[in-house]
């Protein structure tokens, strides 16, 4: 390589005619916590550089306002889920388009008369809350066996990616839609079942080779010849350095598992009757959108938000961790 | 490769018949069903034998036979894939085109031109479209495009090819398209730093030619790769806008059995999906081979 | 140093300057080259001197006109070959020289080479852009380019990839690709870095050979100074983006006239100083977005007073211990006749 003087900071390679600074990269290199030191200023790094990304603070919003309303939909509206409906209101067009120009209904009334803006806002909770639970039930699954496949290899290593290989050849949605036509439950708990079952595989396929990577790593390697411990090195040394790309991948992709649970919803094999969710109120909206298109607009929005917002937020982490793909 | 086929619709056949529900009885409707009707359907799926030899009579007759069961009411299921493949061929094979066309040509736009009015245009547009639900999409397609402003058929296959296909084409593409364009230019930005392509410009080479003899090449193998497991995607994607478009194809039929929770049915239906999934994979791999002359050897 | 553009015999072939360049990523400014000027006759070697990040290399791509722009920008300076200054021409007419006129070879001839074309293809492609050559007339020449460079049987290795050769193999390629269009100045990057001891030997003597065959001016980029003492006739030693020394090979390893160059002479083991021990230069080099004021190189500087903190010392012409005629030497040290002298 040629010098590019970009990063003028960083101790230059040892040269033949540079023993000072050769030396002074053996002092660094010999740090067993060394590897620790640089992940750190990297992400210090990246966030001076999120701080700056607008997309950053507009995806942070849309997070804030969703989980406010998944977690207290009290705040925003004084009606239950279902609650006060009459058929007699159904179907009631927004009067405005613009929601805040006051109104009884502000969104209007669904097909049986509830207030959809209430609807709406208790729509967003069983998204959010399957979103999140698959979210975490993959990872775990993907770091336990990731790291088992990576740290021990040999047969556990094969046997462990033959099933991550088995259950990644059935697509997400595909495997779900079969999963949930044999499941007799259909309530939150079988929805977040039937998409974990099928949402951990390339996570841990990506777990397994950052162990696999940090495993053989110098740092790792010393610390194994000064007598650590299998445990002691899983737990300080491999699963700290190795876990931060899964979960980056993890948290920044909730946003396809809340828009598959919609499309679940929407087929009618998710959530069913009395639960309320956006896929619900989308799957209601199919037979009279024509006539009624904010029946579909809204909680199409609600949903689009809320995805846009992971996926905007996972375009500006990814940039700030790697500066040379501005 | 094997195994991962032998995993999956293992997997997927005992869920199908491992499940509470009676398949029998869920075919019967609401009508009692006499006792001796329902014993000789049973006898006749073999239901009552292991569910390791029910599969495993199964498999024999999908590898040796072609023969993927046959519906509840006798109708062979490969009889109905063979009907109905060539709609979601045709399906899949235009928003495939799609994808590589347009997909490609934003992604190498807006790499070209990065840091520009461009790149920041293809990167909103495409994060928006991965964002809308394909259904969503779908239905705004077919009431924009088709109900209002005419454009295209509004559901079925009476244009034939393409002119039915285009708009459910387009909505099977719109998020993949995206995914497609991102990664052609981030490979193409990351490729444009290698090495390689300093050489070129050292040679004295025209842009032109630094940019399509010595990026792109080395940059679209990642989206080939892309490109060839979407394969599988397009059958997920298929249930949903077969069925909002009305297209006859395998997603449709699909969507009938789960419906009525078919077991043999979606087992055929499935495996026969995992496969085309899984010879895509392969043929990505002999492609990639062509392309990286570096894998060809190693 | 006056701009020299007279057409005597003995004018030079490519003359660098007062050369800057900046890189301007995100807000800062790393000034990469501040004020480099040299010559470079046909037929002579000359070695650029430095470690990672004095500007070597940076200067050479700017010679090249291959820096990326942005983040990279050429400020200030000129390059002028055969007289024409390089910097000015629209990027066209710029092009007609790069490759042709002036080649260049890189470190890492792995990742220099495009891995999914043929080697021969890749040496061909000068051949058929710049002198619209048929495929198989072009095919042909590339061949007989990579005889040249002896390796072996290169009828059959021309269909191979670049992944299937050896180090010392694919920068011999890399060789012929640059000497495709017999060009006058050859730049070598760092051109046996990557190489095996043995292999470095093999190409630096191939580039020697070369150079003497087709009278070649020949640039040659490195940090090792034992590469440099074998082949330059000339030495240019740069340290913060400023050439410091500027002497021949002989006089620069008798008797340095600037306190790096002397202190990167004792920081190297010798054969004919055995018994000395290796003395490091303390301190690192100076970070380019805010080079001291003064000389550079005067926080690390044994010999460094208060004037060096302050006053920038330009290169100026150095006798030898004072007497006239000693090959155009220079040094950018406000005390390089001490320097020279070995005292203090």
């Amino acid at each position: 390589m040629t010098e590019q003087p970009g990063t003028p900071a960083a101790p230059p390679p040892p040269t033949a005619a540079a023993p000072t600074t050769a030396a002074a990269t053996a002092v660094v290199g010999g740090d067993i916590g060394g590897g620790a030191g640089a992940a750190a200023s990297l992400w210090r790094d990246a966030w001076g550089e999120l701080r700056r990304r607008p997309t950053f603070w507009i995806s942070m919003t849309i997070m804030l306002v969703m989980s406010a309303m998944a977690a207290f939909p009290g705040l925003f509206t004084g009606r239950g889920a279902n609650d006060r409906c009459d058929v007699r209101e159904a179907k009631r067009a927004p009067a405005s388009w613009n929601p805040f120009a006051g109104g009884d209904h502000p969104f209007g009334t669904d097909a049986h008369g509830c207030d959809y803006w209430a609807q709406v806002v208790h729509g967003t909770r069983a998204p959010i809350v399957i979103g999140f639970s698959v979210t975490a039930i993959s990872l775990l699954i993907a770091v336990t066996l990731g790291s088992l496949a990576g740290h021990y290899g040999g047969r556990l290593d094969a046997l462990i990616s033959r099933i991550t290989d088995v259950f990644f050849g059935l697509p997400l949605l595909l495997g779900a839609l079969v999963v949930l036509t044999a499941f007799p439950a259909h309530g939150v708990g079988a929805v977040v079942l039937a998409l974990g079952l099928f949402w951990w595989t390339s996570m841990t396929r990506l777990m397994r080779g950052q162990v696999i990577a940090v495993r053989d790593a110098d740092y790792v390697q010393a610390a194994r010849m000064l007598g650590a411990g299998d445990v002691r090195i899983m737990v300080r040394h491999i699963l700290p350095n190795a876990i931060a790309p899964v979960f980056v991948f993890a948290t920044l992709n909730v946003g396809v598992v809340i828009g598959s649970e919609a499309t679940l919803d929407f087929l009618g094999v998710g959530l069913q009757y009395p639960s309320v969710s956006w896929g619900l109120q989308l799957r209601e909206a199919q037979d009279i959108f024509v006539d009624q298109p904010y029946l579909l607009a809204y909680p199409a929005i609600f949903l689009t938000a809320t995805v846009l917002s992971f996926l905007l937020l996972g375009d500006a982490v990814r940039d700030a961790l790697d500066p040379r793909l501005r | 490769m094997v195994p991962v086929l032998l995993g999956t619709t293992l997997f997927i056949y005992v869920l199908v018949f491992a499940l509470p529900g009676d398949p029998i009885r869920a075919l019967a409707g609401e009508k009692p069903l006499p006792d001796s009707v329902y014993r000789a359907l049973r006898e006749h799926y073999h239901l009552d034998d292991p569910l390791l030899v029910q599969y495993g009579r199964y498999l024999f007759g999908v590898l040796f036979r072609g023969d993927f069961g046959e519906t509840f009411n006798g109708q062979s299921v490969g009889q109905l894939i063979a009907d109905s493949w060539t709609v979601t061929a045709q399906l899949a094979a235009t928003a495939w085109i799609f994808e590589l066309v347009v997909g490609m040509s934003l992604g190498v736009w807006a790499g070209l031109r990065r840091g520009g009015f461009a790149d920041a245009a293809v990167l909103g547009g495409t994060t928006v479209a991965i964002a809308i639900p394909s259904f969503v999409l779908a239905y705004s397609a077919q009431l924009v495009f088709g109900l209002k402003l005419g454009w295209f058929p509004t559901a079925g296959t009476d244009d034939g090819w393409p002119m039915s296909y285009l708009l459910p084409g387009m909505v099977v593409a719109a998020a993949e398209l995206g995914y497609v364009a991102r990664l052609t230019r981030t490979s193409l930005v990351e490729n444009m730093r290698a090495d390689y392509v300093r050489t070129a410009v050292a040679k004295g080479l025209p842009r032109r030619r630094v940019v399509v003899r010595h990026t792109l090449r080395n940059s679209l193998i990642p989206v080939v790769t892309y490109l060839g497991t979407q394969i599988g995607y397009f059958m997920a994607g298929s249930i949903i806008v077969e069925g909002i478009f009305n297209l006859p194809g395998v997603g449709h039929e699909l969507w009938l059995a789960l419906q009525i929770k078919e077991g043999p049915t979606i087992v055929g239906i499935v495996t026969f999906l995992v496969l085309i999934y899984l010879f895509a994979n392969l043929v990505v791999d002999l492609l990639y081979g062509v392309l990286d002359p570096r894998i060809r050897y190693d | 140093m006056p701009p020299t553009t007279q057409t005597t015999p003995n004018a030079p072939l490519l003359a660098v300057e007062d050369l800057y360049v900046e890189f301007r990523p995100r807000g800062r400014t790393v000034h990469a080259v501040n004020g480099l000027s040299y010559e470079l006759r046909a037929g002579e070697t000359l070695a650029i001197l430095g470690e990672s990040g004095s500007g070597k290399s940076v200067s050479a791509q700017a010679v090249m006109g291959i820096l990326d722009t942005p983040p990279a920008y050429v400020t200030k300076g000129a390059v002028r070959f055969q007289g024409t200054d390089l910097l000015a021409l629209p990027e066209r007419r710029r092009r007609a020289y790069r490759g042709a006129k002036i080649a260049m070879i890189f470190q890492d001839a792995l990742s220099a080479l495009n891995p999914v074309h043929r080697v021969g293809d890749q040496v061909a492609e000068m051949l058929r852009v710049h002198r619209g050559m048929s495929r198989s007339a072009a095919r042909g020449r590339a061949v007989e380019l990579l005889e040249r460079v002896r390796i072996p049987s290169a009828a059959a290795r021309a269909g191979d990839y670049p992944h299937q050769f050896s180090g010392g193999m694919r920068q011999r390629v890399m060789i012929a690709m640059a000497l495709a269009l017999d060009p006058d100045v050859l730049i070598a990057d760092e051109p046996t870095t990557a190489l095996d001891v043995t292999v470095q030997a093999q190409i630096m003597r191939l580039l020697a050979d070369l150079r003497d065959e087709l009278g070649m001016g020949l640039i040659l980029i490195t940090h090792d100074l034992g590469v440099v003492a074998d082949v330059a006739d000339r030495i240019v030693v740069m340290y913060a983006g400023r050439a410091v020394e500027e002497a021949d090979v002989q006089d620069l390893y008798a008797r340095p006239a600037h306190p790096y160059t002397e202190g990167l002479l004792a920081s190297v083991p010798r054969v004919d100083r055995r018994s000395a021990t290796l003395i490091p230069i303390p301190g690192a080099p100076p970070d380019l977005t805010a080079i001291p004021p003064g000389c550079p190189f005067h926080p690390r500087c044994p010999r460094a007073r208060d004037r060096c903190a302050t006053e920038v010392p330009p290169p100026r012409p150095v006798g030898n211990g004072g007497a006239a005629g000693d090959g155009g030497r220079r040094s950018a040290c406000h005390y390089a006749e001490e320097v020279l002298l070995g005292a203090g």
